[in-house]
């Protein structure tokens, strides 16, 4: 509960500085030097799309931040899961970007996972596709091999239904899958497991956006039974409040 | 501000947003102008005109101009503008054909600027556009244009530098002609029409290119789809939604940048400013239209007067009298109205995706004030502006157009997707079927093959795409002044990242007013300009037949926000290459799903209308979405020329260079 109240506070402290910012006078650099046409501008964009607070004292952080032009970029994407203060999973992926289709990046790099209590720390090597599917979901699919021979694969869909221009309901799911078990990261073999969200956030700006949530957490087969024999919940179904922001 | 001291003047009625935030700009402005002399330097010190200050009007043939730094103050917060002699617009230039100008432009930014001279005929190291026989102006220096004033007219200047244009630096140029003027009137505005945004270009640009709908707030809603549902059931809502849903694209992407952030000013005023102008009953008032935006597309009417159109682009047409025109960014239009009541009429120009709207008054007498219309219906794109030929399933909201189709052959589809639209049917892009793409003539294919003296590679392949300039036919051209008889290729180039759609059967861009626009007619009973209604007022100089045609497709991609022709951006681009001298076609195919002004400079792009001895000259063509349009084109300028898509945040990708040689 106090986290809730952190939260809240940091939203607010966040709207302030929005509005602080739109006040401010940004415009001393109206113009830019060079010809406009003689050269691609490059941007960066990071993006925290959850940043979250859940029930029984547990909290996520998921985002990630791009630099590059039109075609090349360089991408790092972040997870981050904490229960009673303790990190679960943390990895990041730095990944170079090629537009390759209209809708469709090629994304090929590396994952780290970053040690933690009861699991080793883990390197992989990703390839995958990233984009926007027909009917607008937004789809992530990425394949890993790791040392040793291990392999994994993840798919990750993401949806966005207007209520409002500001009020928007996502819905999103991952699903993981591994082709050996593992019980040091409590993986198994085949789906392995499942993440689910429903978020409702409003947009006070496209880049500042306060949600509220339900977020849902699966293990199959082997990884289910290694959870059970550590006496952990097979199915998690948590609450969540958090903020989606970018710049 | 104004004195509502007539019982039969209503209030205006301004949004609620642009009511408050007018309000406070009025207040804020009297202390910011009196406070706010600004150290010099580097920046020109002087601060924001007052409210209702005309635009200064320079006269003569020597000027000199200093492009500096103002404080502004729009919206009720401060900001800094780039300007020309610390006027927001920059002032008026009058000149008179024949002579010779010279400007002397000084350079005080902490960048590099430059000056163009929108529409001039002039040679091209007077063109002023950097890194085309140009190198800019420095920081410090002052560049010397000099040149003989081959025209007469209405025209302006703006800043081919950087996004200076967004901030403040565009100005008007008005001509008299050396011979006595065709056009008859007692007196004369200019009516200048910009957008003005608190954020900076490189902020909008960013947002538009992180996440494309940034400024796009009537996308559709679970309560659209609702509607939708209960009005036409679930099977055609499901039918009708599919396209835009497998396209990826939204049907309510009419402006890129919107109300949300821009502020639409009349010669520098806001609508709460009111810019106003006065006439004496009877009079014939000559209104000369500028559209100076970055980014917005306007539709120009004055409620309760007849306009009559008498130029396009600074030169004379046949006269057009029309309730409403569309002024596409960078086209000037010069119309005469002729009050016959003392009374105040409103000058009223709403954006083409109408999420505002620039205004100011015409009136007899000062304080007098009209109403302020409610802006029409927000336009929603169809299958049509696509260019996916007539099957109109369109929205309620634009449906009941007539579908001015002009042949390419049978329609493939009533609408629906087809080969061209699902992307993934073009993996292999070096067997492109030619019969897909609407063409029905067995002699395309010996028209494209390459010849000796054409520049088209079918299968140019990826590795050769920065060596293509687009289509070239040769043989058998239609007739001058009455536009392209060939079938729309598109080239492997636009099977790229870079491109989202292409349309396979596009539509008339002459004959139609545009989105927006074309039921104006049926539902207000208001005359709309359009394109097909323009005619020179003197005889076609150039009578000769065309002897190439160039088909160039706009292309992009709004999802990447990445704008290019055929699929090439200006970087990977090589020079479209015209023989100096010769006649040309360029027919220009719309395939995305915006409205986009093309500007050629240096030379006149004459627009093939439908009677080849009167075809108009102008210098910047609207090519609607999903449309094609034709105009010819003389080489008789060498040099390096600019050539693109006028919308600020698309030209650094739909851009070519043309040199001529």
């Amino acid at each position: 509960m106090k986290k809730f109240v952190l939260l809240a506070a940091l939203i607010a402290s966040g709207a302030k500085a929005q509005t602080a910012y739109q006040d401010g006078d940004k415009h001393e650099d109206a113009d830019i030097p060079d010809h406009v046409m003689d050269h691609e501008k490059l941007f960066t964009m990071g993006k925290l799309d959850q940043l979250e607070v859940r029930e029984e004292d547990s909290d996520a952080l998921k985002g990630d931040l791009w630099f590059g032009g039109n075609r090349d970029k360089l991408w790092l994407k972040g997870e981050l899961e904490r229960e009673n203060g303790e990190t679960e999973n943390a990895e990041l992926q730095a990944l170079y970007s090629r537009a390759v289709a209209p809708f469709w990046d090629l994304q090929m790099g590396l994952r780290h996972d970053f040690r933690l209590e009861d699991g080793p720390s883990k390197n992989w090597a990703a390839i995958g596709f990233q984009g926007l599917a027909p009917y607008f979901f937004e789809v992530d699919a990425t394949l890993f091999v790791g040392e040793g021979g291990d392999s994994a694969m993840r798919l990750e869909a993401e949806y966005e239904l207007l209520f409002t221009q500001r009020l928007i309901l996502s819905p999103e799911i991952e699903l993981d899958f591994y082709g050996q078990n593992d019980p040091a990261t409590n993986t198994g073999s085949g789906l392995s497991d499942m993440e689910a969200g429903l978020r409702l956030r409003y947009e006070i700006t496209r880049q500042f956006a306060p949600y509220i949530g339900v977020h849902y957490e699966k293990k199959f087969g082997e990884a289910a039974g290694f959870a059970r024999a550590k006496g952990e919940s097979v199915s998690d179904t948590t609450w969540v409040l958090g903020l989606r922001t970018w710049f | 501000m104004e004195k509502p001291n007539n019982g039969r003047i209503q209030l205006p009625q301004l949004s609620r947003r642009t009511f408050v935030t007018g309000l406070a700009a009025g207040a804020v402005t009297g202390a910011a102008a009196s406070a706010l002399a600004l150290p010099s330097g580097l920046r020109a010190a002087s601060p924001r005109p007052e409210p209702r200050q005309a635009v200064q009007t320079l006269r003569g043939n020597h000027f000199d101009l200093g492009i500096g730094y103002t404080r502004v103050n729009f919206t009720g917060r401060e900001r800094q503008a780039t300007t020309v002699n610390g006027s927001l617009p920059a002032p008026i230039l009058r000149w008179k054909e024949g002579q010779k100008v010279t400007l002397n432009v000084t350079n005080n930014l902490a960048h590099d600027s430059s000056i163009h001279w929108h529409g001039l005929i002039l040679p091209t190291d007077m063109d002023g556009v950097p890194g085309l026989s140009f190198n800019g102006i420095q920081p410090g220096e002052t560049y010397r244009y000099e040149f003989q004033v081959k025209q007469s007219g209405t025209y302006w200047y703006h800043s081919h530098s950087g996004f200076q244009e967004q901030t403040g630096l565009y100005g008007a140029i008005v001509i008299d002609p050396a011979e006595p003027d065709p056009v008859a009137y007692d007196r004369e505005y200019v009516v200048l029409l910009s957008d003005w945004s608190d954020e900076s270009p490189l902020e909008i640009y960013g947002h538009l290119k992180k996440e494309s709908h940034y400024y796009n707030f009537r996308r559709r809603t679970v309560g659209d789809l609702w509607s939708d549902i209960r009005e036409k059931g679930v099977a055609r809502t499901f039918r009708e939604r599919g396209m835009w849903n497998r396209m990826r694209m939204s049907d309510t992407d009419i402006s890129d940048v919107t109300g949300y952030t821009y502020t639409y000013l009349m010669n520098g005023q806001t609508p709460e400013d009111n810019w106003t102008a006065l006439f004496k009953r009877g009079e014939k008032v000559r209104l000369r239209f500028i559209n100076a935006a970055a980014m917005t597309i306007f539709d120009v009417r004055i409620p309760g007067l007849k306009m009559t159109v008498v130029a396009s682009d600074g030169q004379n047409i046949e006269p057009v009298t029309v309730d409403e025109f569309r002024i596409g960014v960078a086209e000037t239009y010069d119309v005469i109205v002729e009050p016959a009541d003392d009374r105040a009429y409103t000058l009223f120009a709403q954006g083409i995706d109408r999420t505002g709207f620039a205004r100011g008054t015409l009136t007899p007498e000062l304080g007098l004030y009209a109403e302020v219309p409610p802006m029409d219906y927000a336009p929603v794109l169809t299958h049509r502006d696509m260019g996916m030929g007539h099957g109109d399933h369109g929205s309620p909201r634009e449906r009941g157009a007539p579908a001015p189709h002009t042949g390419h052959g049978p329609a493939a589809s009533s609408g629906e997707m087809h080969g061209g639209m699902d992307h993934s049917q073009h993996g292999d892009m070096g067997n492109m079927d030619h019969s897909q793409h609407g063409s029905m003539n067995s002699m395309d294919h010996s028209q494209h093959s390459p010849g000796s003296d054409t520049n088209y590679t079918p299968y140019g392949g990826r590795g050769n795409l920065g060596g293509m300039q687009g289509v070239w036919f040769t043989e058998n051209l239609g007739r001058a002044g009455h536009g392209s008889n060939k079938p729309i290729v598109h080239l492997p180039s636009e099977f790229a990242y870079t491109v989202d759609m292409r349309a396979d059967q596009p539509m008339d861009g002459l004959n139609d007013p545009g989105i927006g626009l074309r039921d104006h007619q049926q539902r207000y009973g208001r005359r709309v300009l359009n394109y097909g209604d323009l005619r020179n007022l003197t005889p076609t100089i150039d009578k000769r037949e065309p002897e190439r045609e160039l088909q160039l497709h706009l292309t992009g991609n709004m999802h990447r926000y990445v704008w290019s022709m055929d699929g090439i951006q200006f970087n990977d681009a090589e020079p479209l290459m015209l023989k100096y001298g010769e006649r040309i076609r360029i027919t220009l195919v719309n395939d995305t799903m915006m409205t986009h002004p093309i500007h050629l400079h240096g030379m006149w792009s004459e627009l093939e209308t439908g009677d080849g001895n009167r075809i108009p000259r102008k210098h910047t063509i609207l090519v609607q979405p999903g449309a094609k349009i034709s105009y010819l084109v003389t080489a008789d300028a060498y040099g390096r020329w600019a050539y693109h898509c006028h919308l600020l945040f698309h030209m650094p990708g739909m851009f070519r260079e043309v040199r001529v040689v």
